[in-house]
Order: structure tokens, then C-alpha cells, then sequence
């Protein structure tokens, strides 16, 4: 029974769906380590025909077209950051999956941890102003009545 | 109410900034993507003429005047609704205009300029690298440089007669200044 259900485990995870990757082999270099450069920087550049999958997941013509050309800069020598610069330097920041922490961006970055010190901060507020409230001091009639229902006690 | 009472007041603050964001949101196109080349100088390029043309399409060609750059495809049907805005400006002679024939069979390219009419000074076929370059990332496409090669207006999408008229006829008159 459970060596069954391990088989069915392991069957499930062969079958599940891997990466999708687009890259096809006519694509690939021919230099293994130059052609996982070419993957690192596909995996960061987004095609803009899609929008939300990188240029290595897409089929698109447009990501076909700049994995090419990732793949013919990085032959001819550039740096990751230098293709990545290009691209960006063609299509703008949406370009980049992974936006750069910039001034244009703090906002997006900074706006998690702003929200979470203003929440913070109104939480100790709160429960400071709460404990700061003093009690009154009791005034002649609540004293008169407290006094008669404590005598009330004592005289049974 | 109390001396707190303003703090009532946040929640319906909070929405009416929201509903305002959401309000200005409905008003932008998420296709439209802001071009990194706004203000700078048009790529470098040399493209060859489509089959039977005698000259094909290059930086050069930009220098000395305001000019309308146009990405199309003979494959694009937004492409097709635009083309009768295209001949139409071309025909007024005020601005003139290129044509990057973007990832196109040539043949069919010629048939369709055949069919629709040349609005073009020049046509150059690009396989796509040149299109990269000037960040074209669906056709069509149309940007206006400026006397000193520098690109100033990006459209994406087929321009229609309203954007020719309200847009790229007032940019054009004030570059040409």
C-alpha cells in the first residue's frame, strides 16, 4: 500500500510541469557556461509581448528576437550587466522583471517597511494613551454613595 | 463627539484618495509602455530596400529634418486601419515619412503597398534588430525625431486622424521652429 502510494508520489513529480522554457536548441550556444550567462540574464529581462513571463519562458517572436541577441552580446564579450543595460537602455525599467532599487523606486521598495513603522507606531500610541488616562478622582456624591454601599457590608 | 472625533474621518479620506488613484488609472493604456528614448538620438541603422526598391532606409536619412518614423508589418492588421491616416498625411507634404518594415515577408510587403499605396519616402526591411533598437515591441509603432536626429514623440498603436491632427501636427509645427 504505501510503496504504492510512494510510486504514485513519484510519478506525480516526474510528470509535474518543469520550467517552461522556451529556449529551443537552435538558439543554445555552444559554450556551456556562456550559455548559462545567457539564461541568467533572460530569466531577469521580461518580454513585452507577454508581460509577465521572462524572455526564457516566452514563446513569443519579440523574446525569440533579444534571446538571440542576449546570446550575440554575451558571445561578443559583454558583461550580464552590460546586455541587461542595453535592453533597459531600448525598452525602460518595466523591462526588467526585477526592479533596481533606485529613488524612482523607494517607494515600492521602502513602502512595506513604511507602512509597518507608521502601524507601529499607532499601535504604541494607542496602548501608550490608553495607560496615561488617570481615574478621575471620585467626586462628593460618588463618595457619599460608595461609603453608604461599603457601610451597607459592614453593618450585616 | 469627542476631541478625537477627526479620526473618523481617516477611513473616508483613505477611500476618496483610492477612488481618485482608481479614477486616474482608468484613463491609462497598460499596453502603452514610456520609452527609455524620448530625447535622445535615434539609434544607428542601415536598412536594406525591400526587393525591386532602389534605395533602403537610414540614420542618415533623418538628418536636417523633422521626420515621422513608422514600424508596420504587411502581417499587422492594426497596421491596415492605419495606413489610409498615413497616406492621407503623407499626401498633405508635411512631415516626411520613413518606414521600417518590421519582421515582414517582402513579397508581401510590396503586394500590400500595392494594394494600399505608398506613403513612404523610403521603406527599409528589418528582420527585427533594428525594431530591438529602437524599442518597437509590437507594431504599429510610429516615432517623430526631430531636425537634429533625436527622437521627441513615441506613438504606440495605430495613429488615427485625430492623433494626426491633435498630436502629431502641433508637435511637428513647433520642431520645425
Amino acid at each position: 500500500m504505501i510503496r504504492a502510494l510512494l510510486s504514485a508520489l513519484a510519478l506525480v513529480a516526474a510528470l509535474a510541469p518543469a520550467p517552461a522554457h522556451a529556449v529551443r536548441p537552435d538558439e543554445m550556444l555552444a559554450d556551456p557556461g556562456l550559455e548559462a550567462r545567457a539564461r541568467e540574464v533572460g530569466r531577469e529581462l521580461r518580454c513585452l509581448v507577454c508581460r509577465n513571463q521572462s524572455i526564457d519562458d516566452s514563446d513569443a517572436d519579440l523574446a525569440h528576437d533579444l534571446r538571440v541577441l542576449v546570446r550575440e552580446r554575451i558571445k561578443g564579450g559583454d558583461s550580464n550587466d552590460q546586455v541587461v543595460a542595453y535592453v533597459r537602455s531600448r525598452y525602460g525599467d518595466f523591462v526588467l522583471l526585477r526592479p533596481p532599487f533606485e529613488l524612482g523606486t523607494l517607494l515600492l521598495w521602502g513602502g512595506p517597511l513604511l507602512i509597518l513603522l507608521l502601524g507601529g507606531v499607532a499601535i504604541a500610541r494607542f496602548y501608550r494613551a490608553r495607560d496615561d488616562v488617570a481615574a478621575p478622582p471620585l467626586s462628593a456624591e460618588e463618595r457619599r454613595r460608595l461609603a453608604a454601599v461599603l457601610g451597607e457590608g459592614t453593618e450585616r | 463627539m469627542n476631541k478625537r472625533g477627526w479620526i473618523f474621518l481617516i477611513p473616508a479620506a483613505v477611500f476618496g484618495l483610492l477612488a481618485a488613484g482608481f479614477y486616474a488609472g482608468l484613463g491609462i493604456d497598460p499596453n502603452v509602455l514610456p520609452s527609455p528614448l524620448i530625447d535622445h538620438p535615434a539609434p544607428r541603422f542601415a536598412l536594406p530596400p525591400l526587393q525591386g526598391e532602389a534605395q533602403g532606409f537610414s540614420s542618415a536619412d533623418l538628418k536636417g529634418h523633422v521626420s515621422l518614423v513608422n514600424a508596420f508589418a504587411s502581417w499587422c492588421a492594426p497596421c491596415r486601419a492605419e495606413h489610409p491616416v498615413l497616406n492621407a498625411l503623407a499626401h498633405t507634404g508635411r512631415v516626411p515619412t520613413f518606414g521600417i518594415d518590421y519582421k515582414d515577408k517582402e513579397e508581401l510587403a510590396r503586394a500590400w503597398i500595392a494594394e494600399l499605396g505608398n506613403p513612404y519616402t523610403r521603406i527599409g526591411a528589418d528582420d527585427g534588430r533594428v525594431g530591438i533598437d529602437w524599442g518597437v515591441y509590437g507594431v504599429p509603432e510610429t516615432f517623430i525625431v526631430d531636425k537634429d536626429g533625436r527622437i521627441r514623440y513615441k506613438h504606440v498603436g495605430p495613429l488615427t486622424e485625430a492623433d494626426v491632427e491633435r498630436t502629431i501636427m502641433p508637435l511637428v509645427a513647433r520642431l520645425e521652429r
